[in-house]
C-alpha cells in the first residue's frame, strides 16, 4: 500500500492518501463525509425510534412516568451534560488543531475529550448503582413499592404523590426506556472513547496533522452526534415531568 | 514522500475558528442553564415545549458549527435535512395514529 503509493506520487503530483477512485483529494474527502453523515442518518432513525417510544408510553402512563422521572437527580443530569457539552467543544478544538497542524494541542484535546467521556460514563455509573439498590432495575427483582408508598421526608410527608399499584407497576416501563435509551448513548459513549485511544495513539505518532485530517473530522462527527443524543435524552428524562 | 505533506487542496474548505467554536460552546452552556432553570417553574404543558425548543436550539446549533454543516455543501445539508424530514416522518406518524386511535381507552 505504501510502496504503492510512493510510487504512484512520483507519477503524478497528488497526496499519497488519494485513492485511485477519486479526482482529488476534496471529492474524496466530500465522499467520506457523505458516508458518514449517512451512517448517522441511520444512527437519528434508531435513537427517533426509542424517543418515539417514550413519547407513545408517556402519555399512555403520564403519572408512572412522572414519578419515576422524580427518582432521578436533576443535578448529576445537569453536571454529565456540561461534560458533555465541554467533550464537544475539547473534540471541536482538537479538529481545529489538526486541520492547523498542531500536533500537541490536538493531542491534548483528544486526551481532553476522554477525560470528560469516562467522567461522563462515571456519573452515570453512580445513577445505575442507585438504580439497583432502589429495586428500579427492570426484571425480576425491581418492585414498584416505593411509588405505591413513597419514602417519608423529615416532616413525615410522602416526598413524592403516591400512584395506585395498578399505574405504580407502569413505573417499570419508564425505567425500561430510561435504561435503553441512556444504555445505548453509554454504549455509543463507550466506542467513542475506544476509538479515541486509538485517534490518539495515532496522533501522537505525528498522523493526521499532515494535511489529511479526515479520520479527525468524521470521528467529530460522531461524537458531536452522541452528544446532540443527550441534549434530547436530558430534558425528556430528567426536567419535562418534574411538574 | 517530503513532497507529498503539502495541504489537500479542498475546493472552499472553510476552518471554523476557536472563536466561533468558543461562542457556541458558551450558547451551549447558557441553554443548558435556561432549559433547567424553566424546568424549575410550573409552565403546565409548555415545560415540555419550551424544553424541547432549547434542545432544538442546542442541536441546530452543533450540526451547523461544531459539525460543520454551515459551511459544507448543498449535498451534505440536503443529506442533513432529510435526516430531520424522516425522522419528523417516524415521529409525527407514529404520534398521529396513537393520538387519533381509541381515544379514552388507555
Amino acid at each position: 500500500m505504501d510502496s504503492h503509493a510512493t510510487a504512484h506520487s512520483e507519477a503524478h503530483e497528488h497526496p499519497a492518501h488519494l485513492r485511485h477512485h477519486f479526482m482529488d483529494a476534496a471529492q474524496q474527502k466530500e465522499s467520506a463525509t457523505f458516508g458518514m453523515w449517512l451512517f448517522l442518518l441511520t444512527e437519528i432513525m434508531f435513537f427517533g425510534g426509542l424517543f418515539t417510544a417514550y413519547l407513545v408510553y408517556r402519555n399512555w402512563y403520564y403519572p408512572a412516568f412522572v414519578a419515576g422521572s422524580h427518582t432521578l437527580d436533576i443535578k448529576l443530569g445537569m453536571f454529565n451534560t456540561l461534560l458533555l457539552i465541554t467533550s464537544s467543544f475539547t473534540m471541536a478544538m482538537g479538529v481545529w488543531c489538526s486541520e492547523t497542524r498542531r500536533k500537541s494541542g490536538l493531542v491534548w484535546s483528544l486526551i481532553a475529550t476522554i477525560i470528560l467521556g469516562i467522567g461522563f460514563l462515571g456519573i452515570k455509573t453512580i445513577e445505575y448503582k442507585e438504580k439497583f439498590e432502589l429495586h428500579h432495575v427492570p426484571g425480576s427483582s425491581f418492585s414498584a413499592a416505593s411509588f405505591v408508598n413513597p419514602p417519608l421526608d423529615a416532616q413525615g410527608k410522602p416526598k413524592d404523590t403516591p400512584l395506585a399499584p395498578d399505574m405504580a407497576i407502569h413505573t417499570e416501563v419508564y425505567f425500561s426506556l430510561y435504561f435503553a435509551m441512556t444504555g445505548m448513548h453509554a454504549v455509543h459513549m463507550i466506542l467513542g472513547i475506544a476509538i479515541l485511544f486509538a485517534l490518539l495513539i495515532k496522533s501522537a505518532k505525528g498522523q493526521y496533522t499532515t494535511g489529511h485530517n479526515t479520520t479527525i473530522e468524521l470521528f467529530g462527527l460522531y461524537w458531536h452526534f452522541v452528544d446532540i443524543v443527550w441534549i434530547f435524552l436530558f430534558p425528556l428524562l430528567y426536567l419535562i415531568s418534574r411538574h | 514522500m517530503s513532497e507529498i505533506t503539502e495541504v489537500p487542496e479542498s475546493h472552499g474548505e472553510h476552518i471554523v475558528s476557536p472563536k466561533v467554536y468558543a461562542l457556541i460552546f458558551l450558547a451551549l452552556l447558557v441553554g443548558t442553564a435556561i432549559t433547567v432553570g424553566a424546568s424549575y417553574i410550573d409552565l403546565g404543558p409548555w415545560n415540555p415545549v419550551i424544553a424541547l425548543a432549547i434542545a432544538v436550539t442546542k442541536a441546530t446549533l452543533v450540526v451547523l458549527y461544531f459539525m460543520h454543516v454551515k459551511y459544507s455543501s448543498k449535498l451534505m445539508k440536503l443529506t442533513v435535512l432529510s435526516g430531520v424530514f424522516t425522522f419528523l416522518i417516524l415521529v409525527g406518524m407514529s404520534l398521529s395514529d396513537y393520538i387519533s386511535r381509541a381515544w379514552g381507552q388507555w
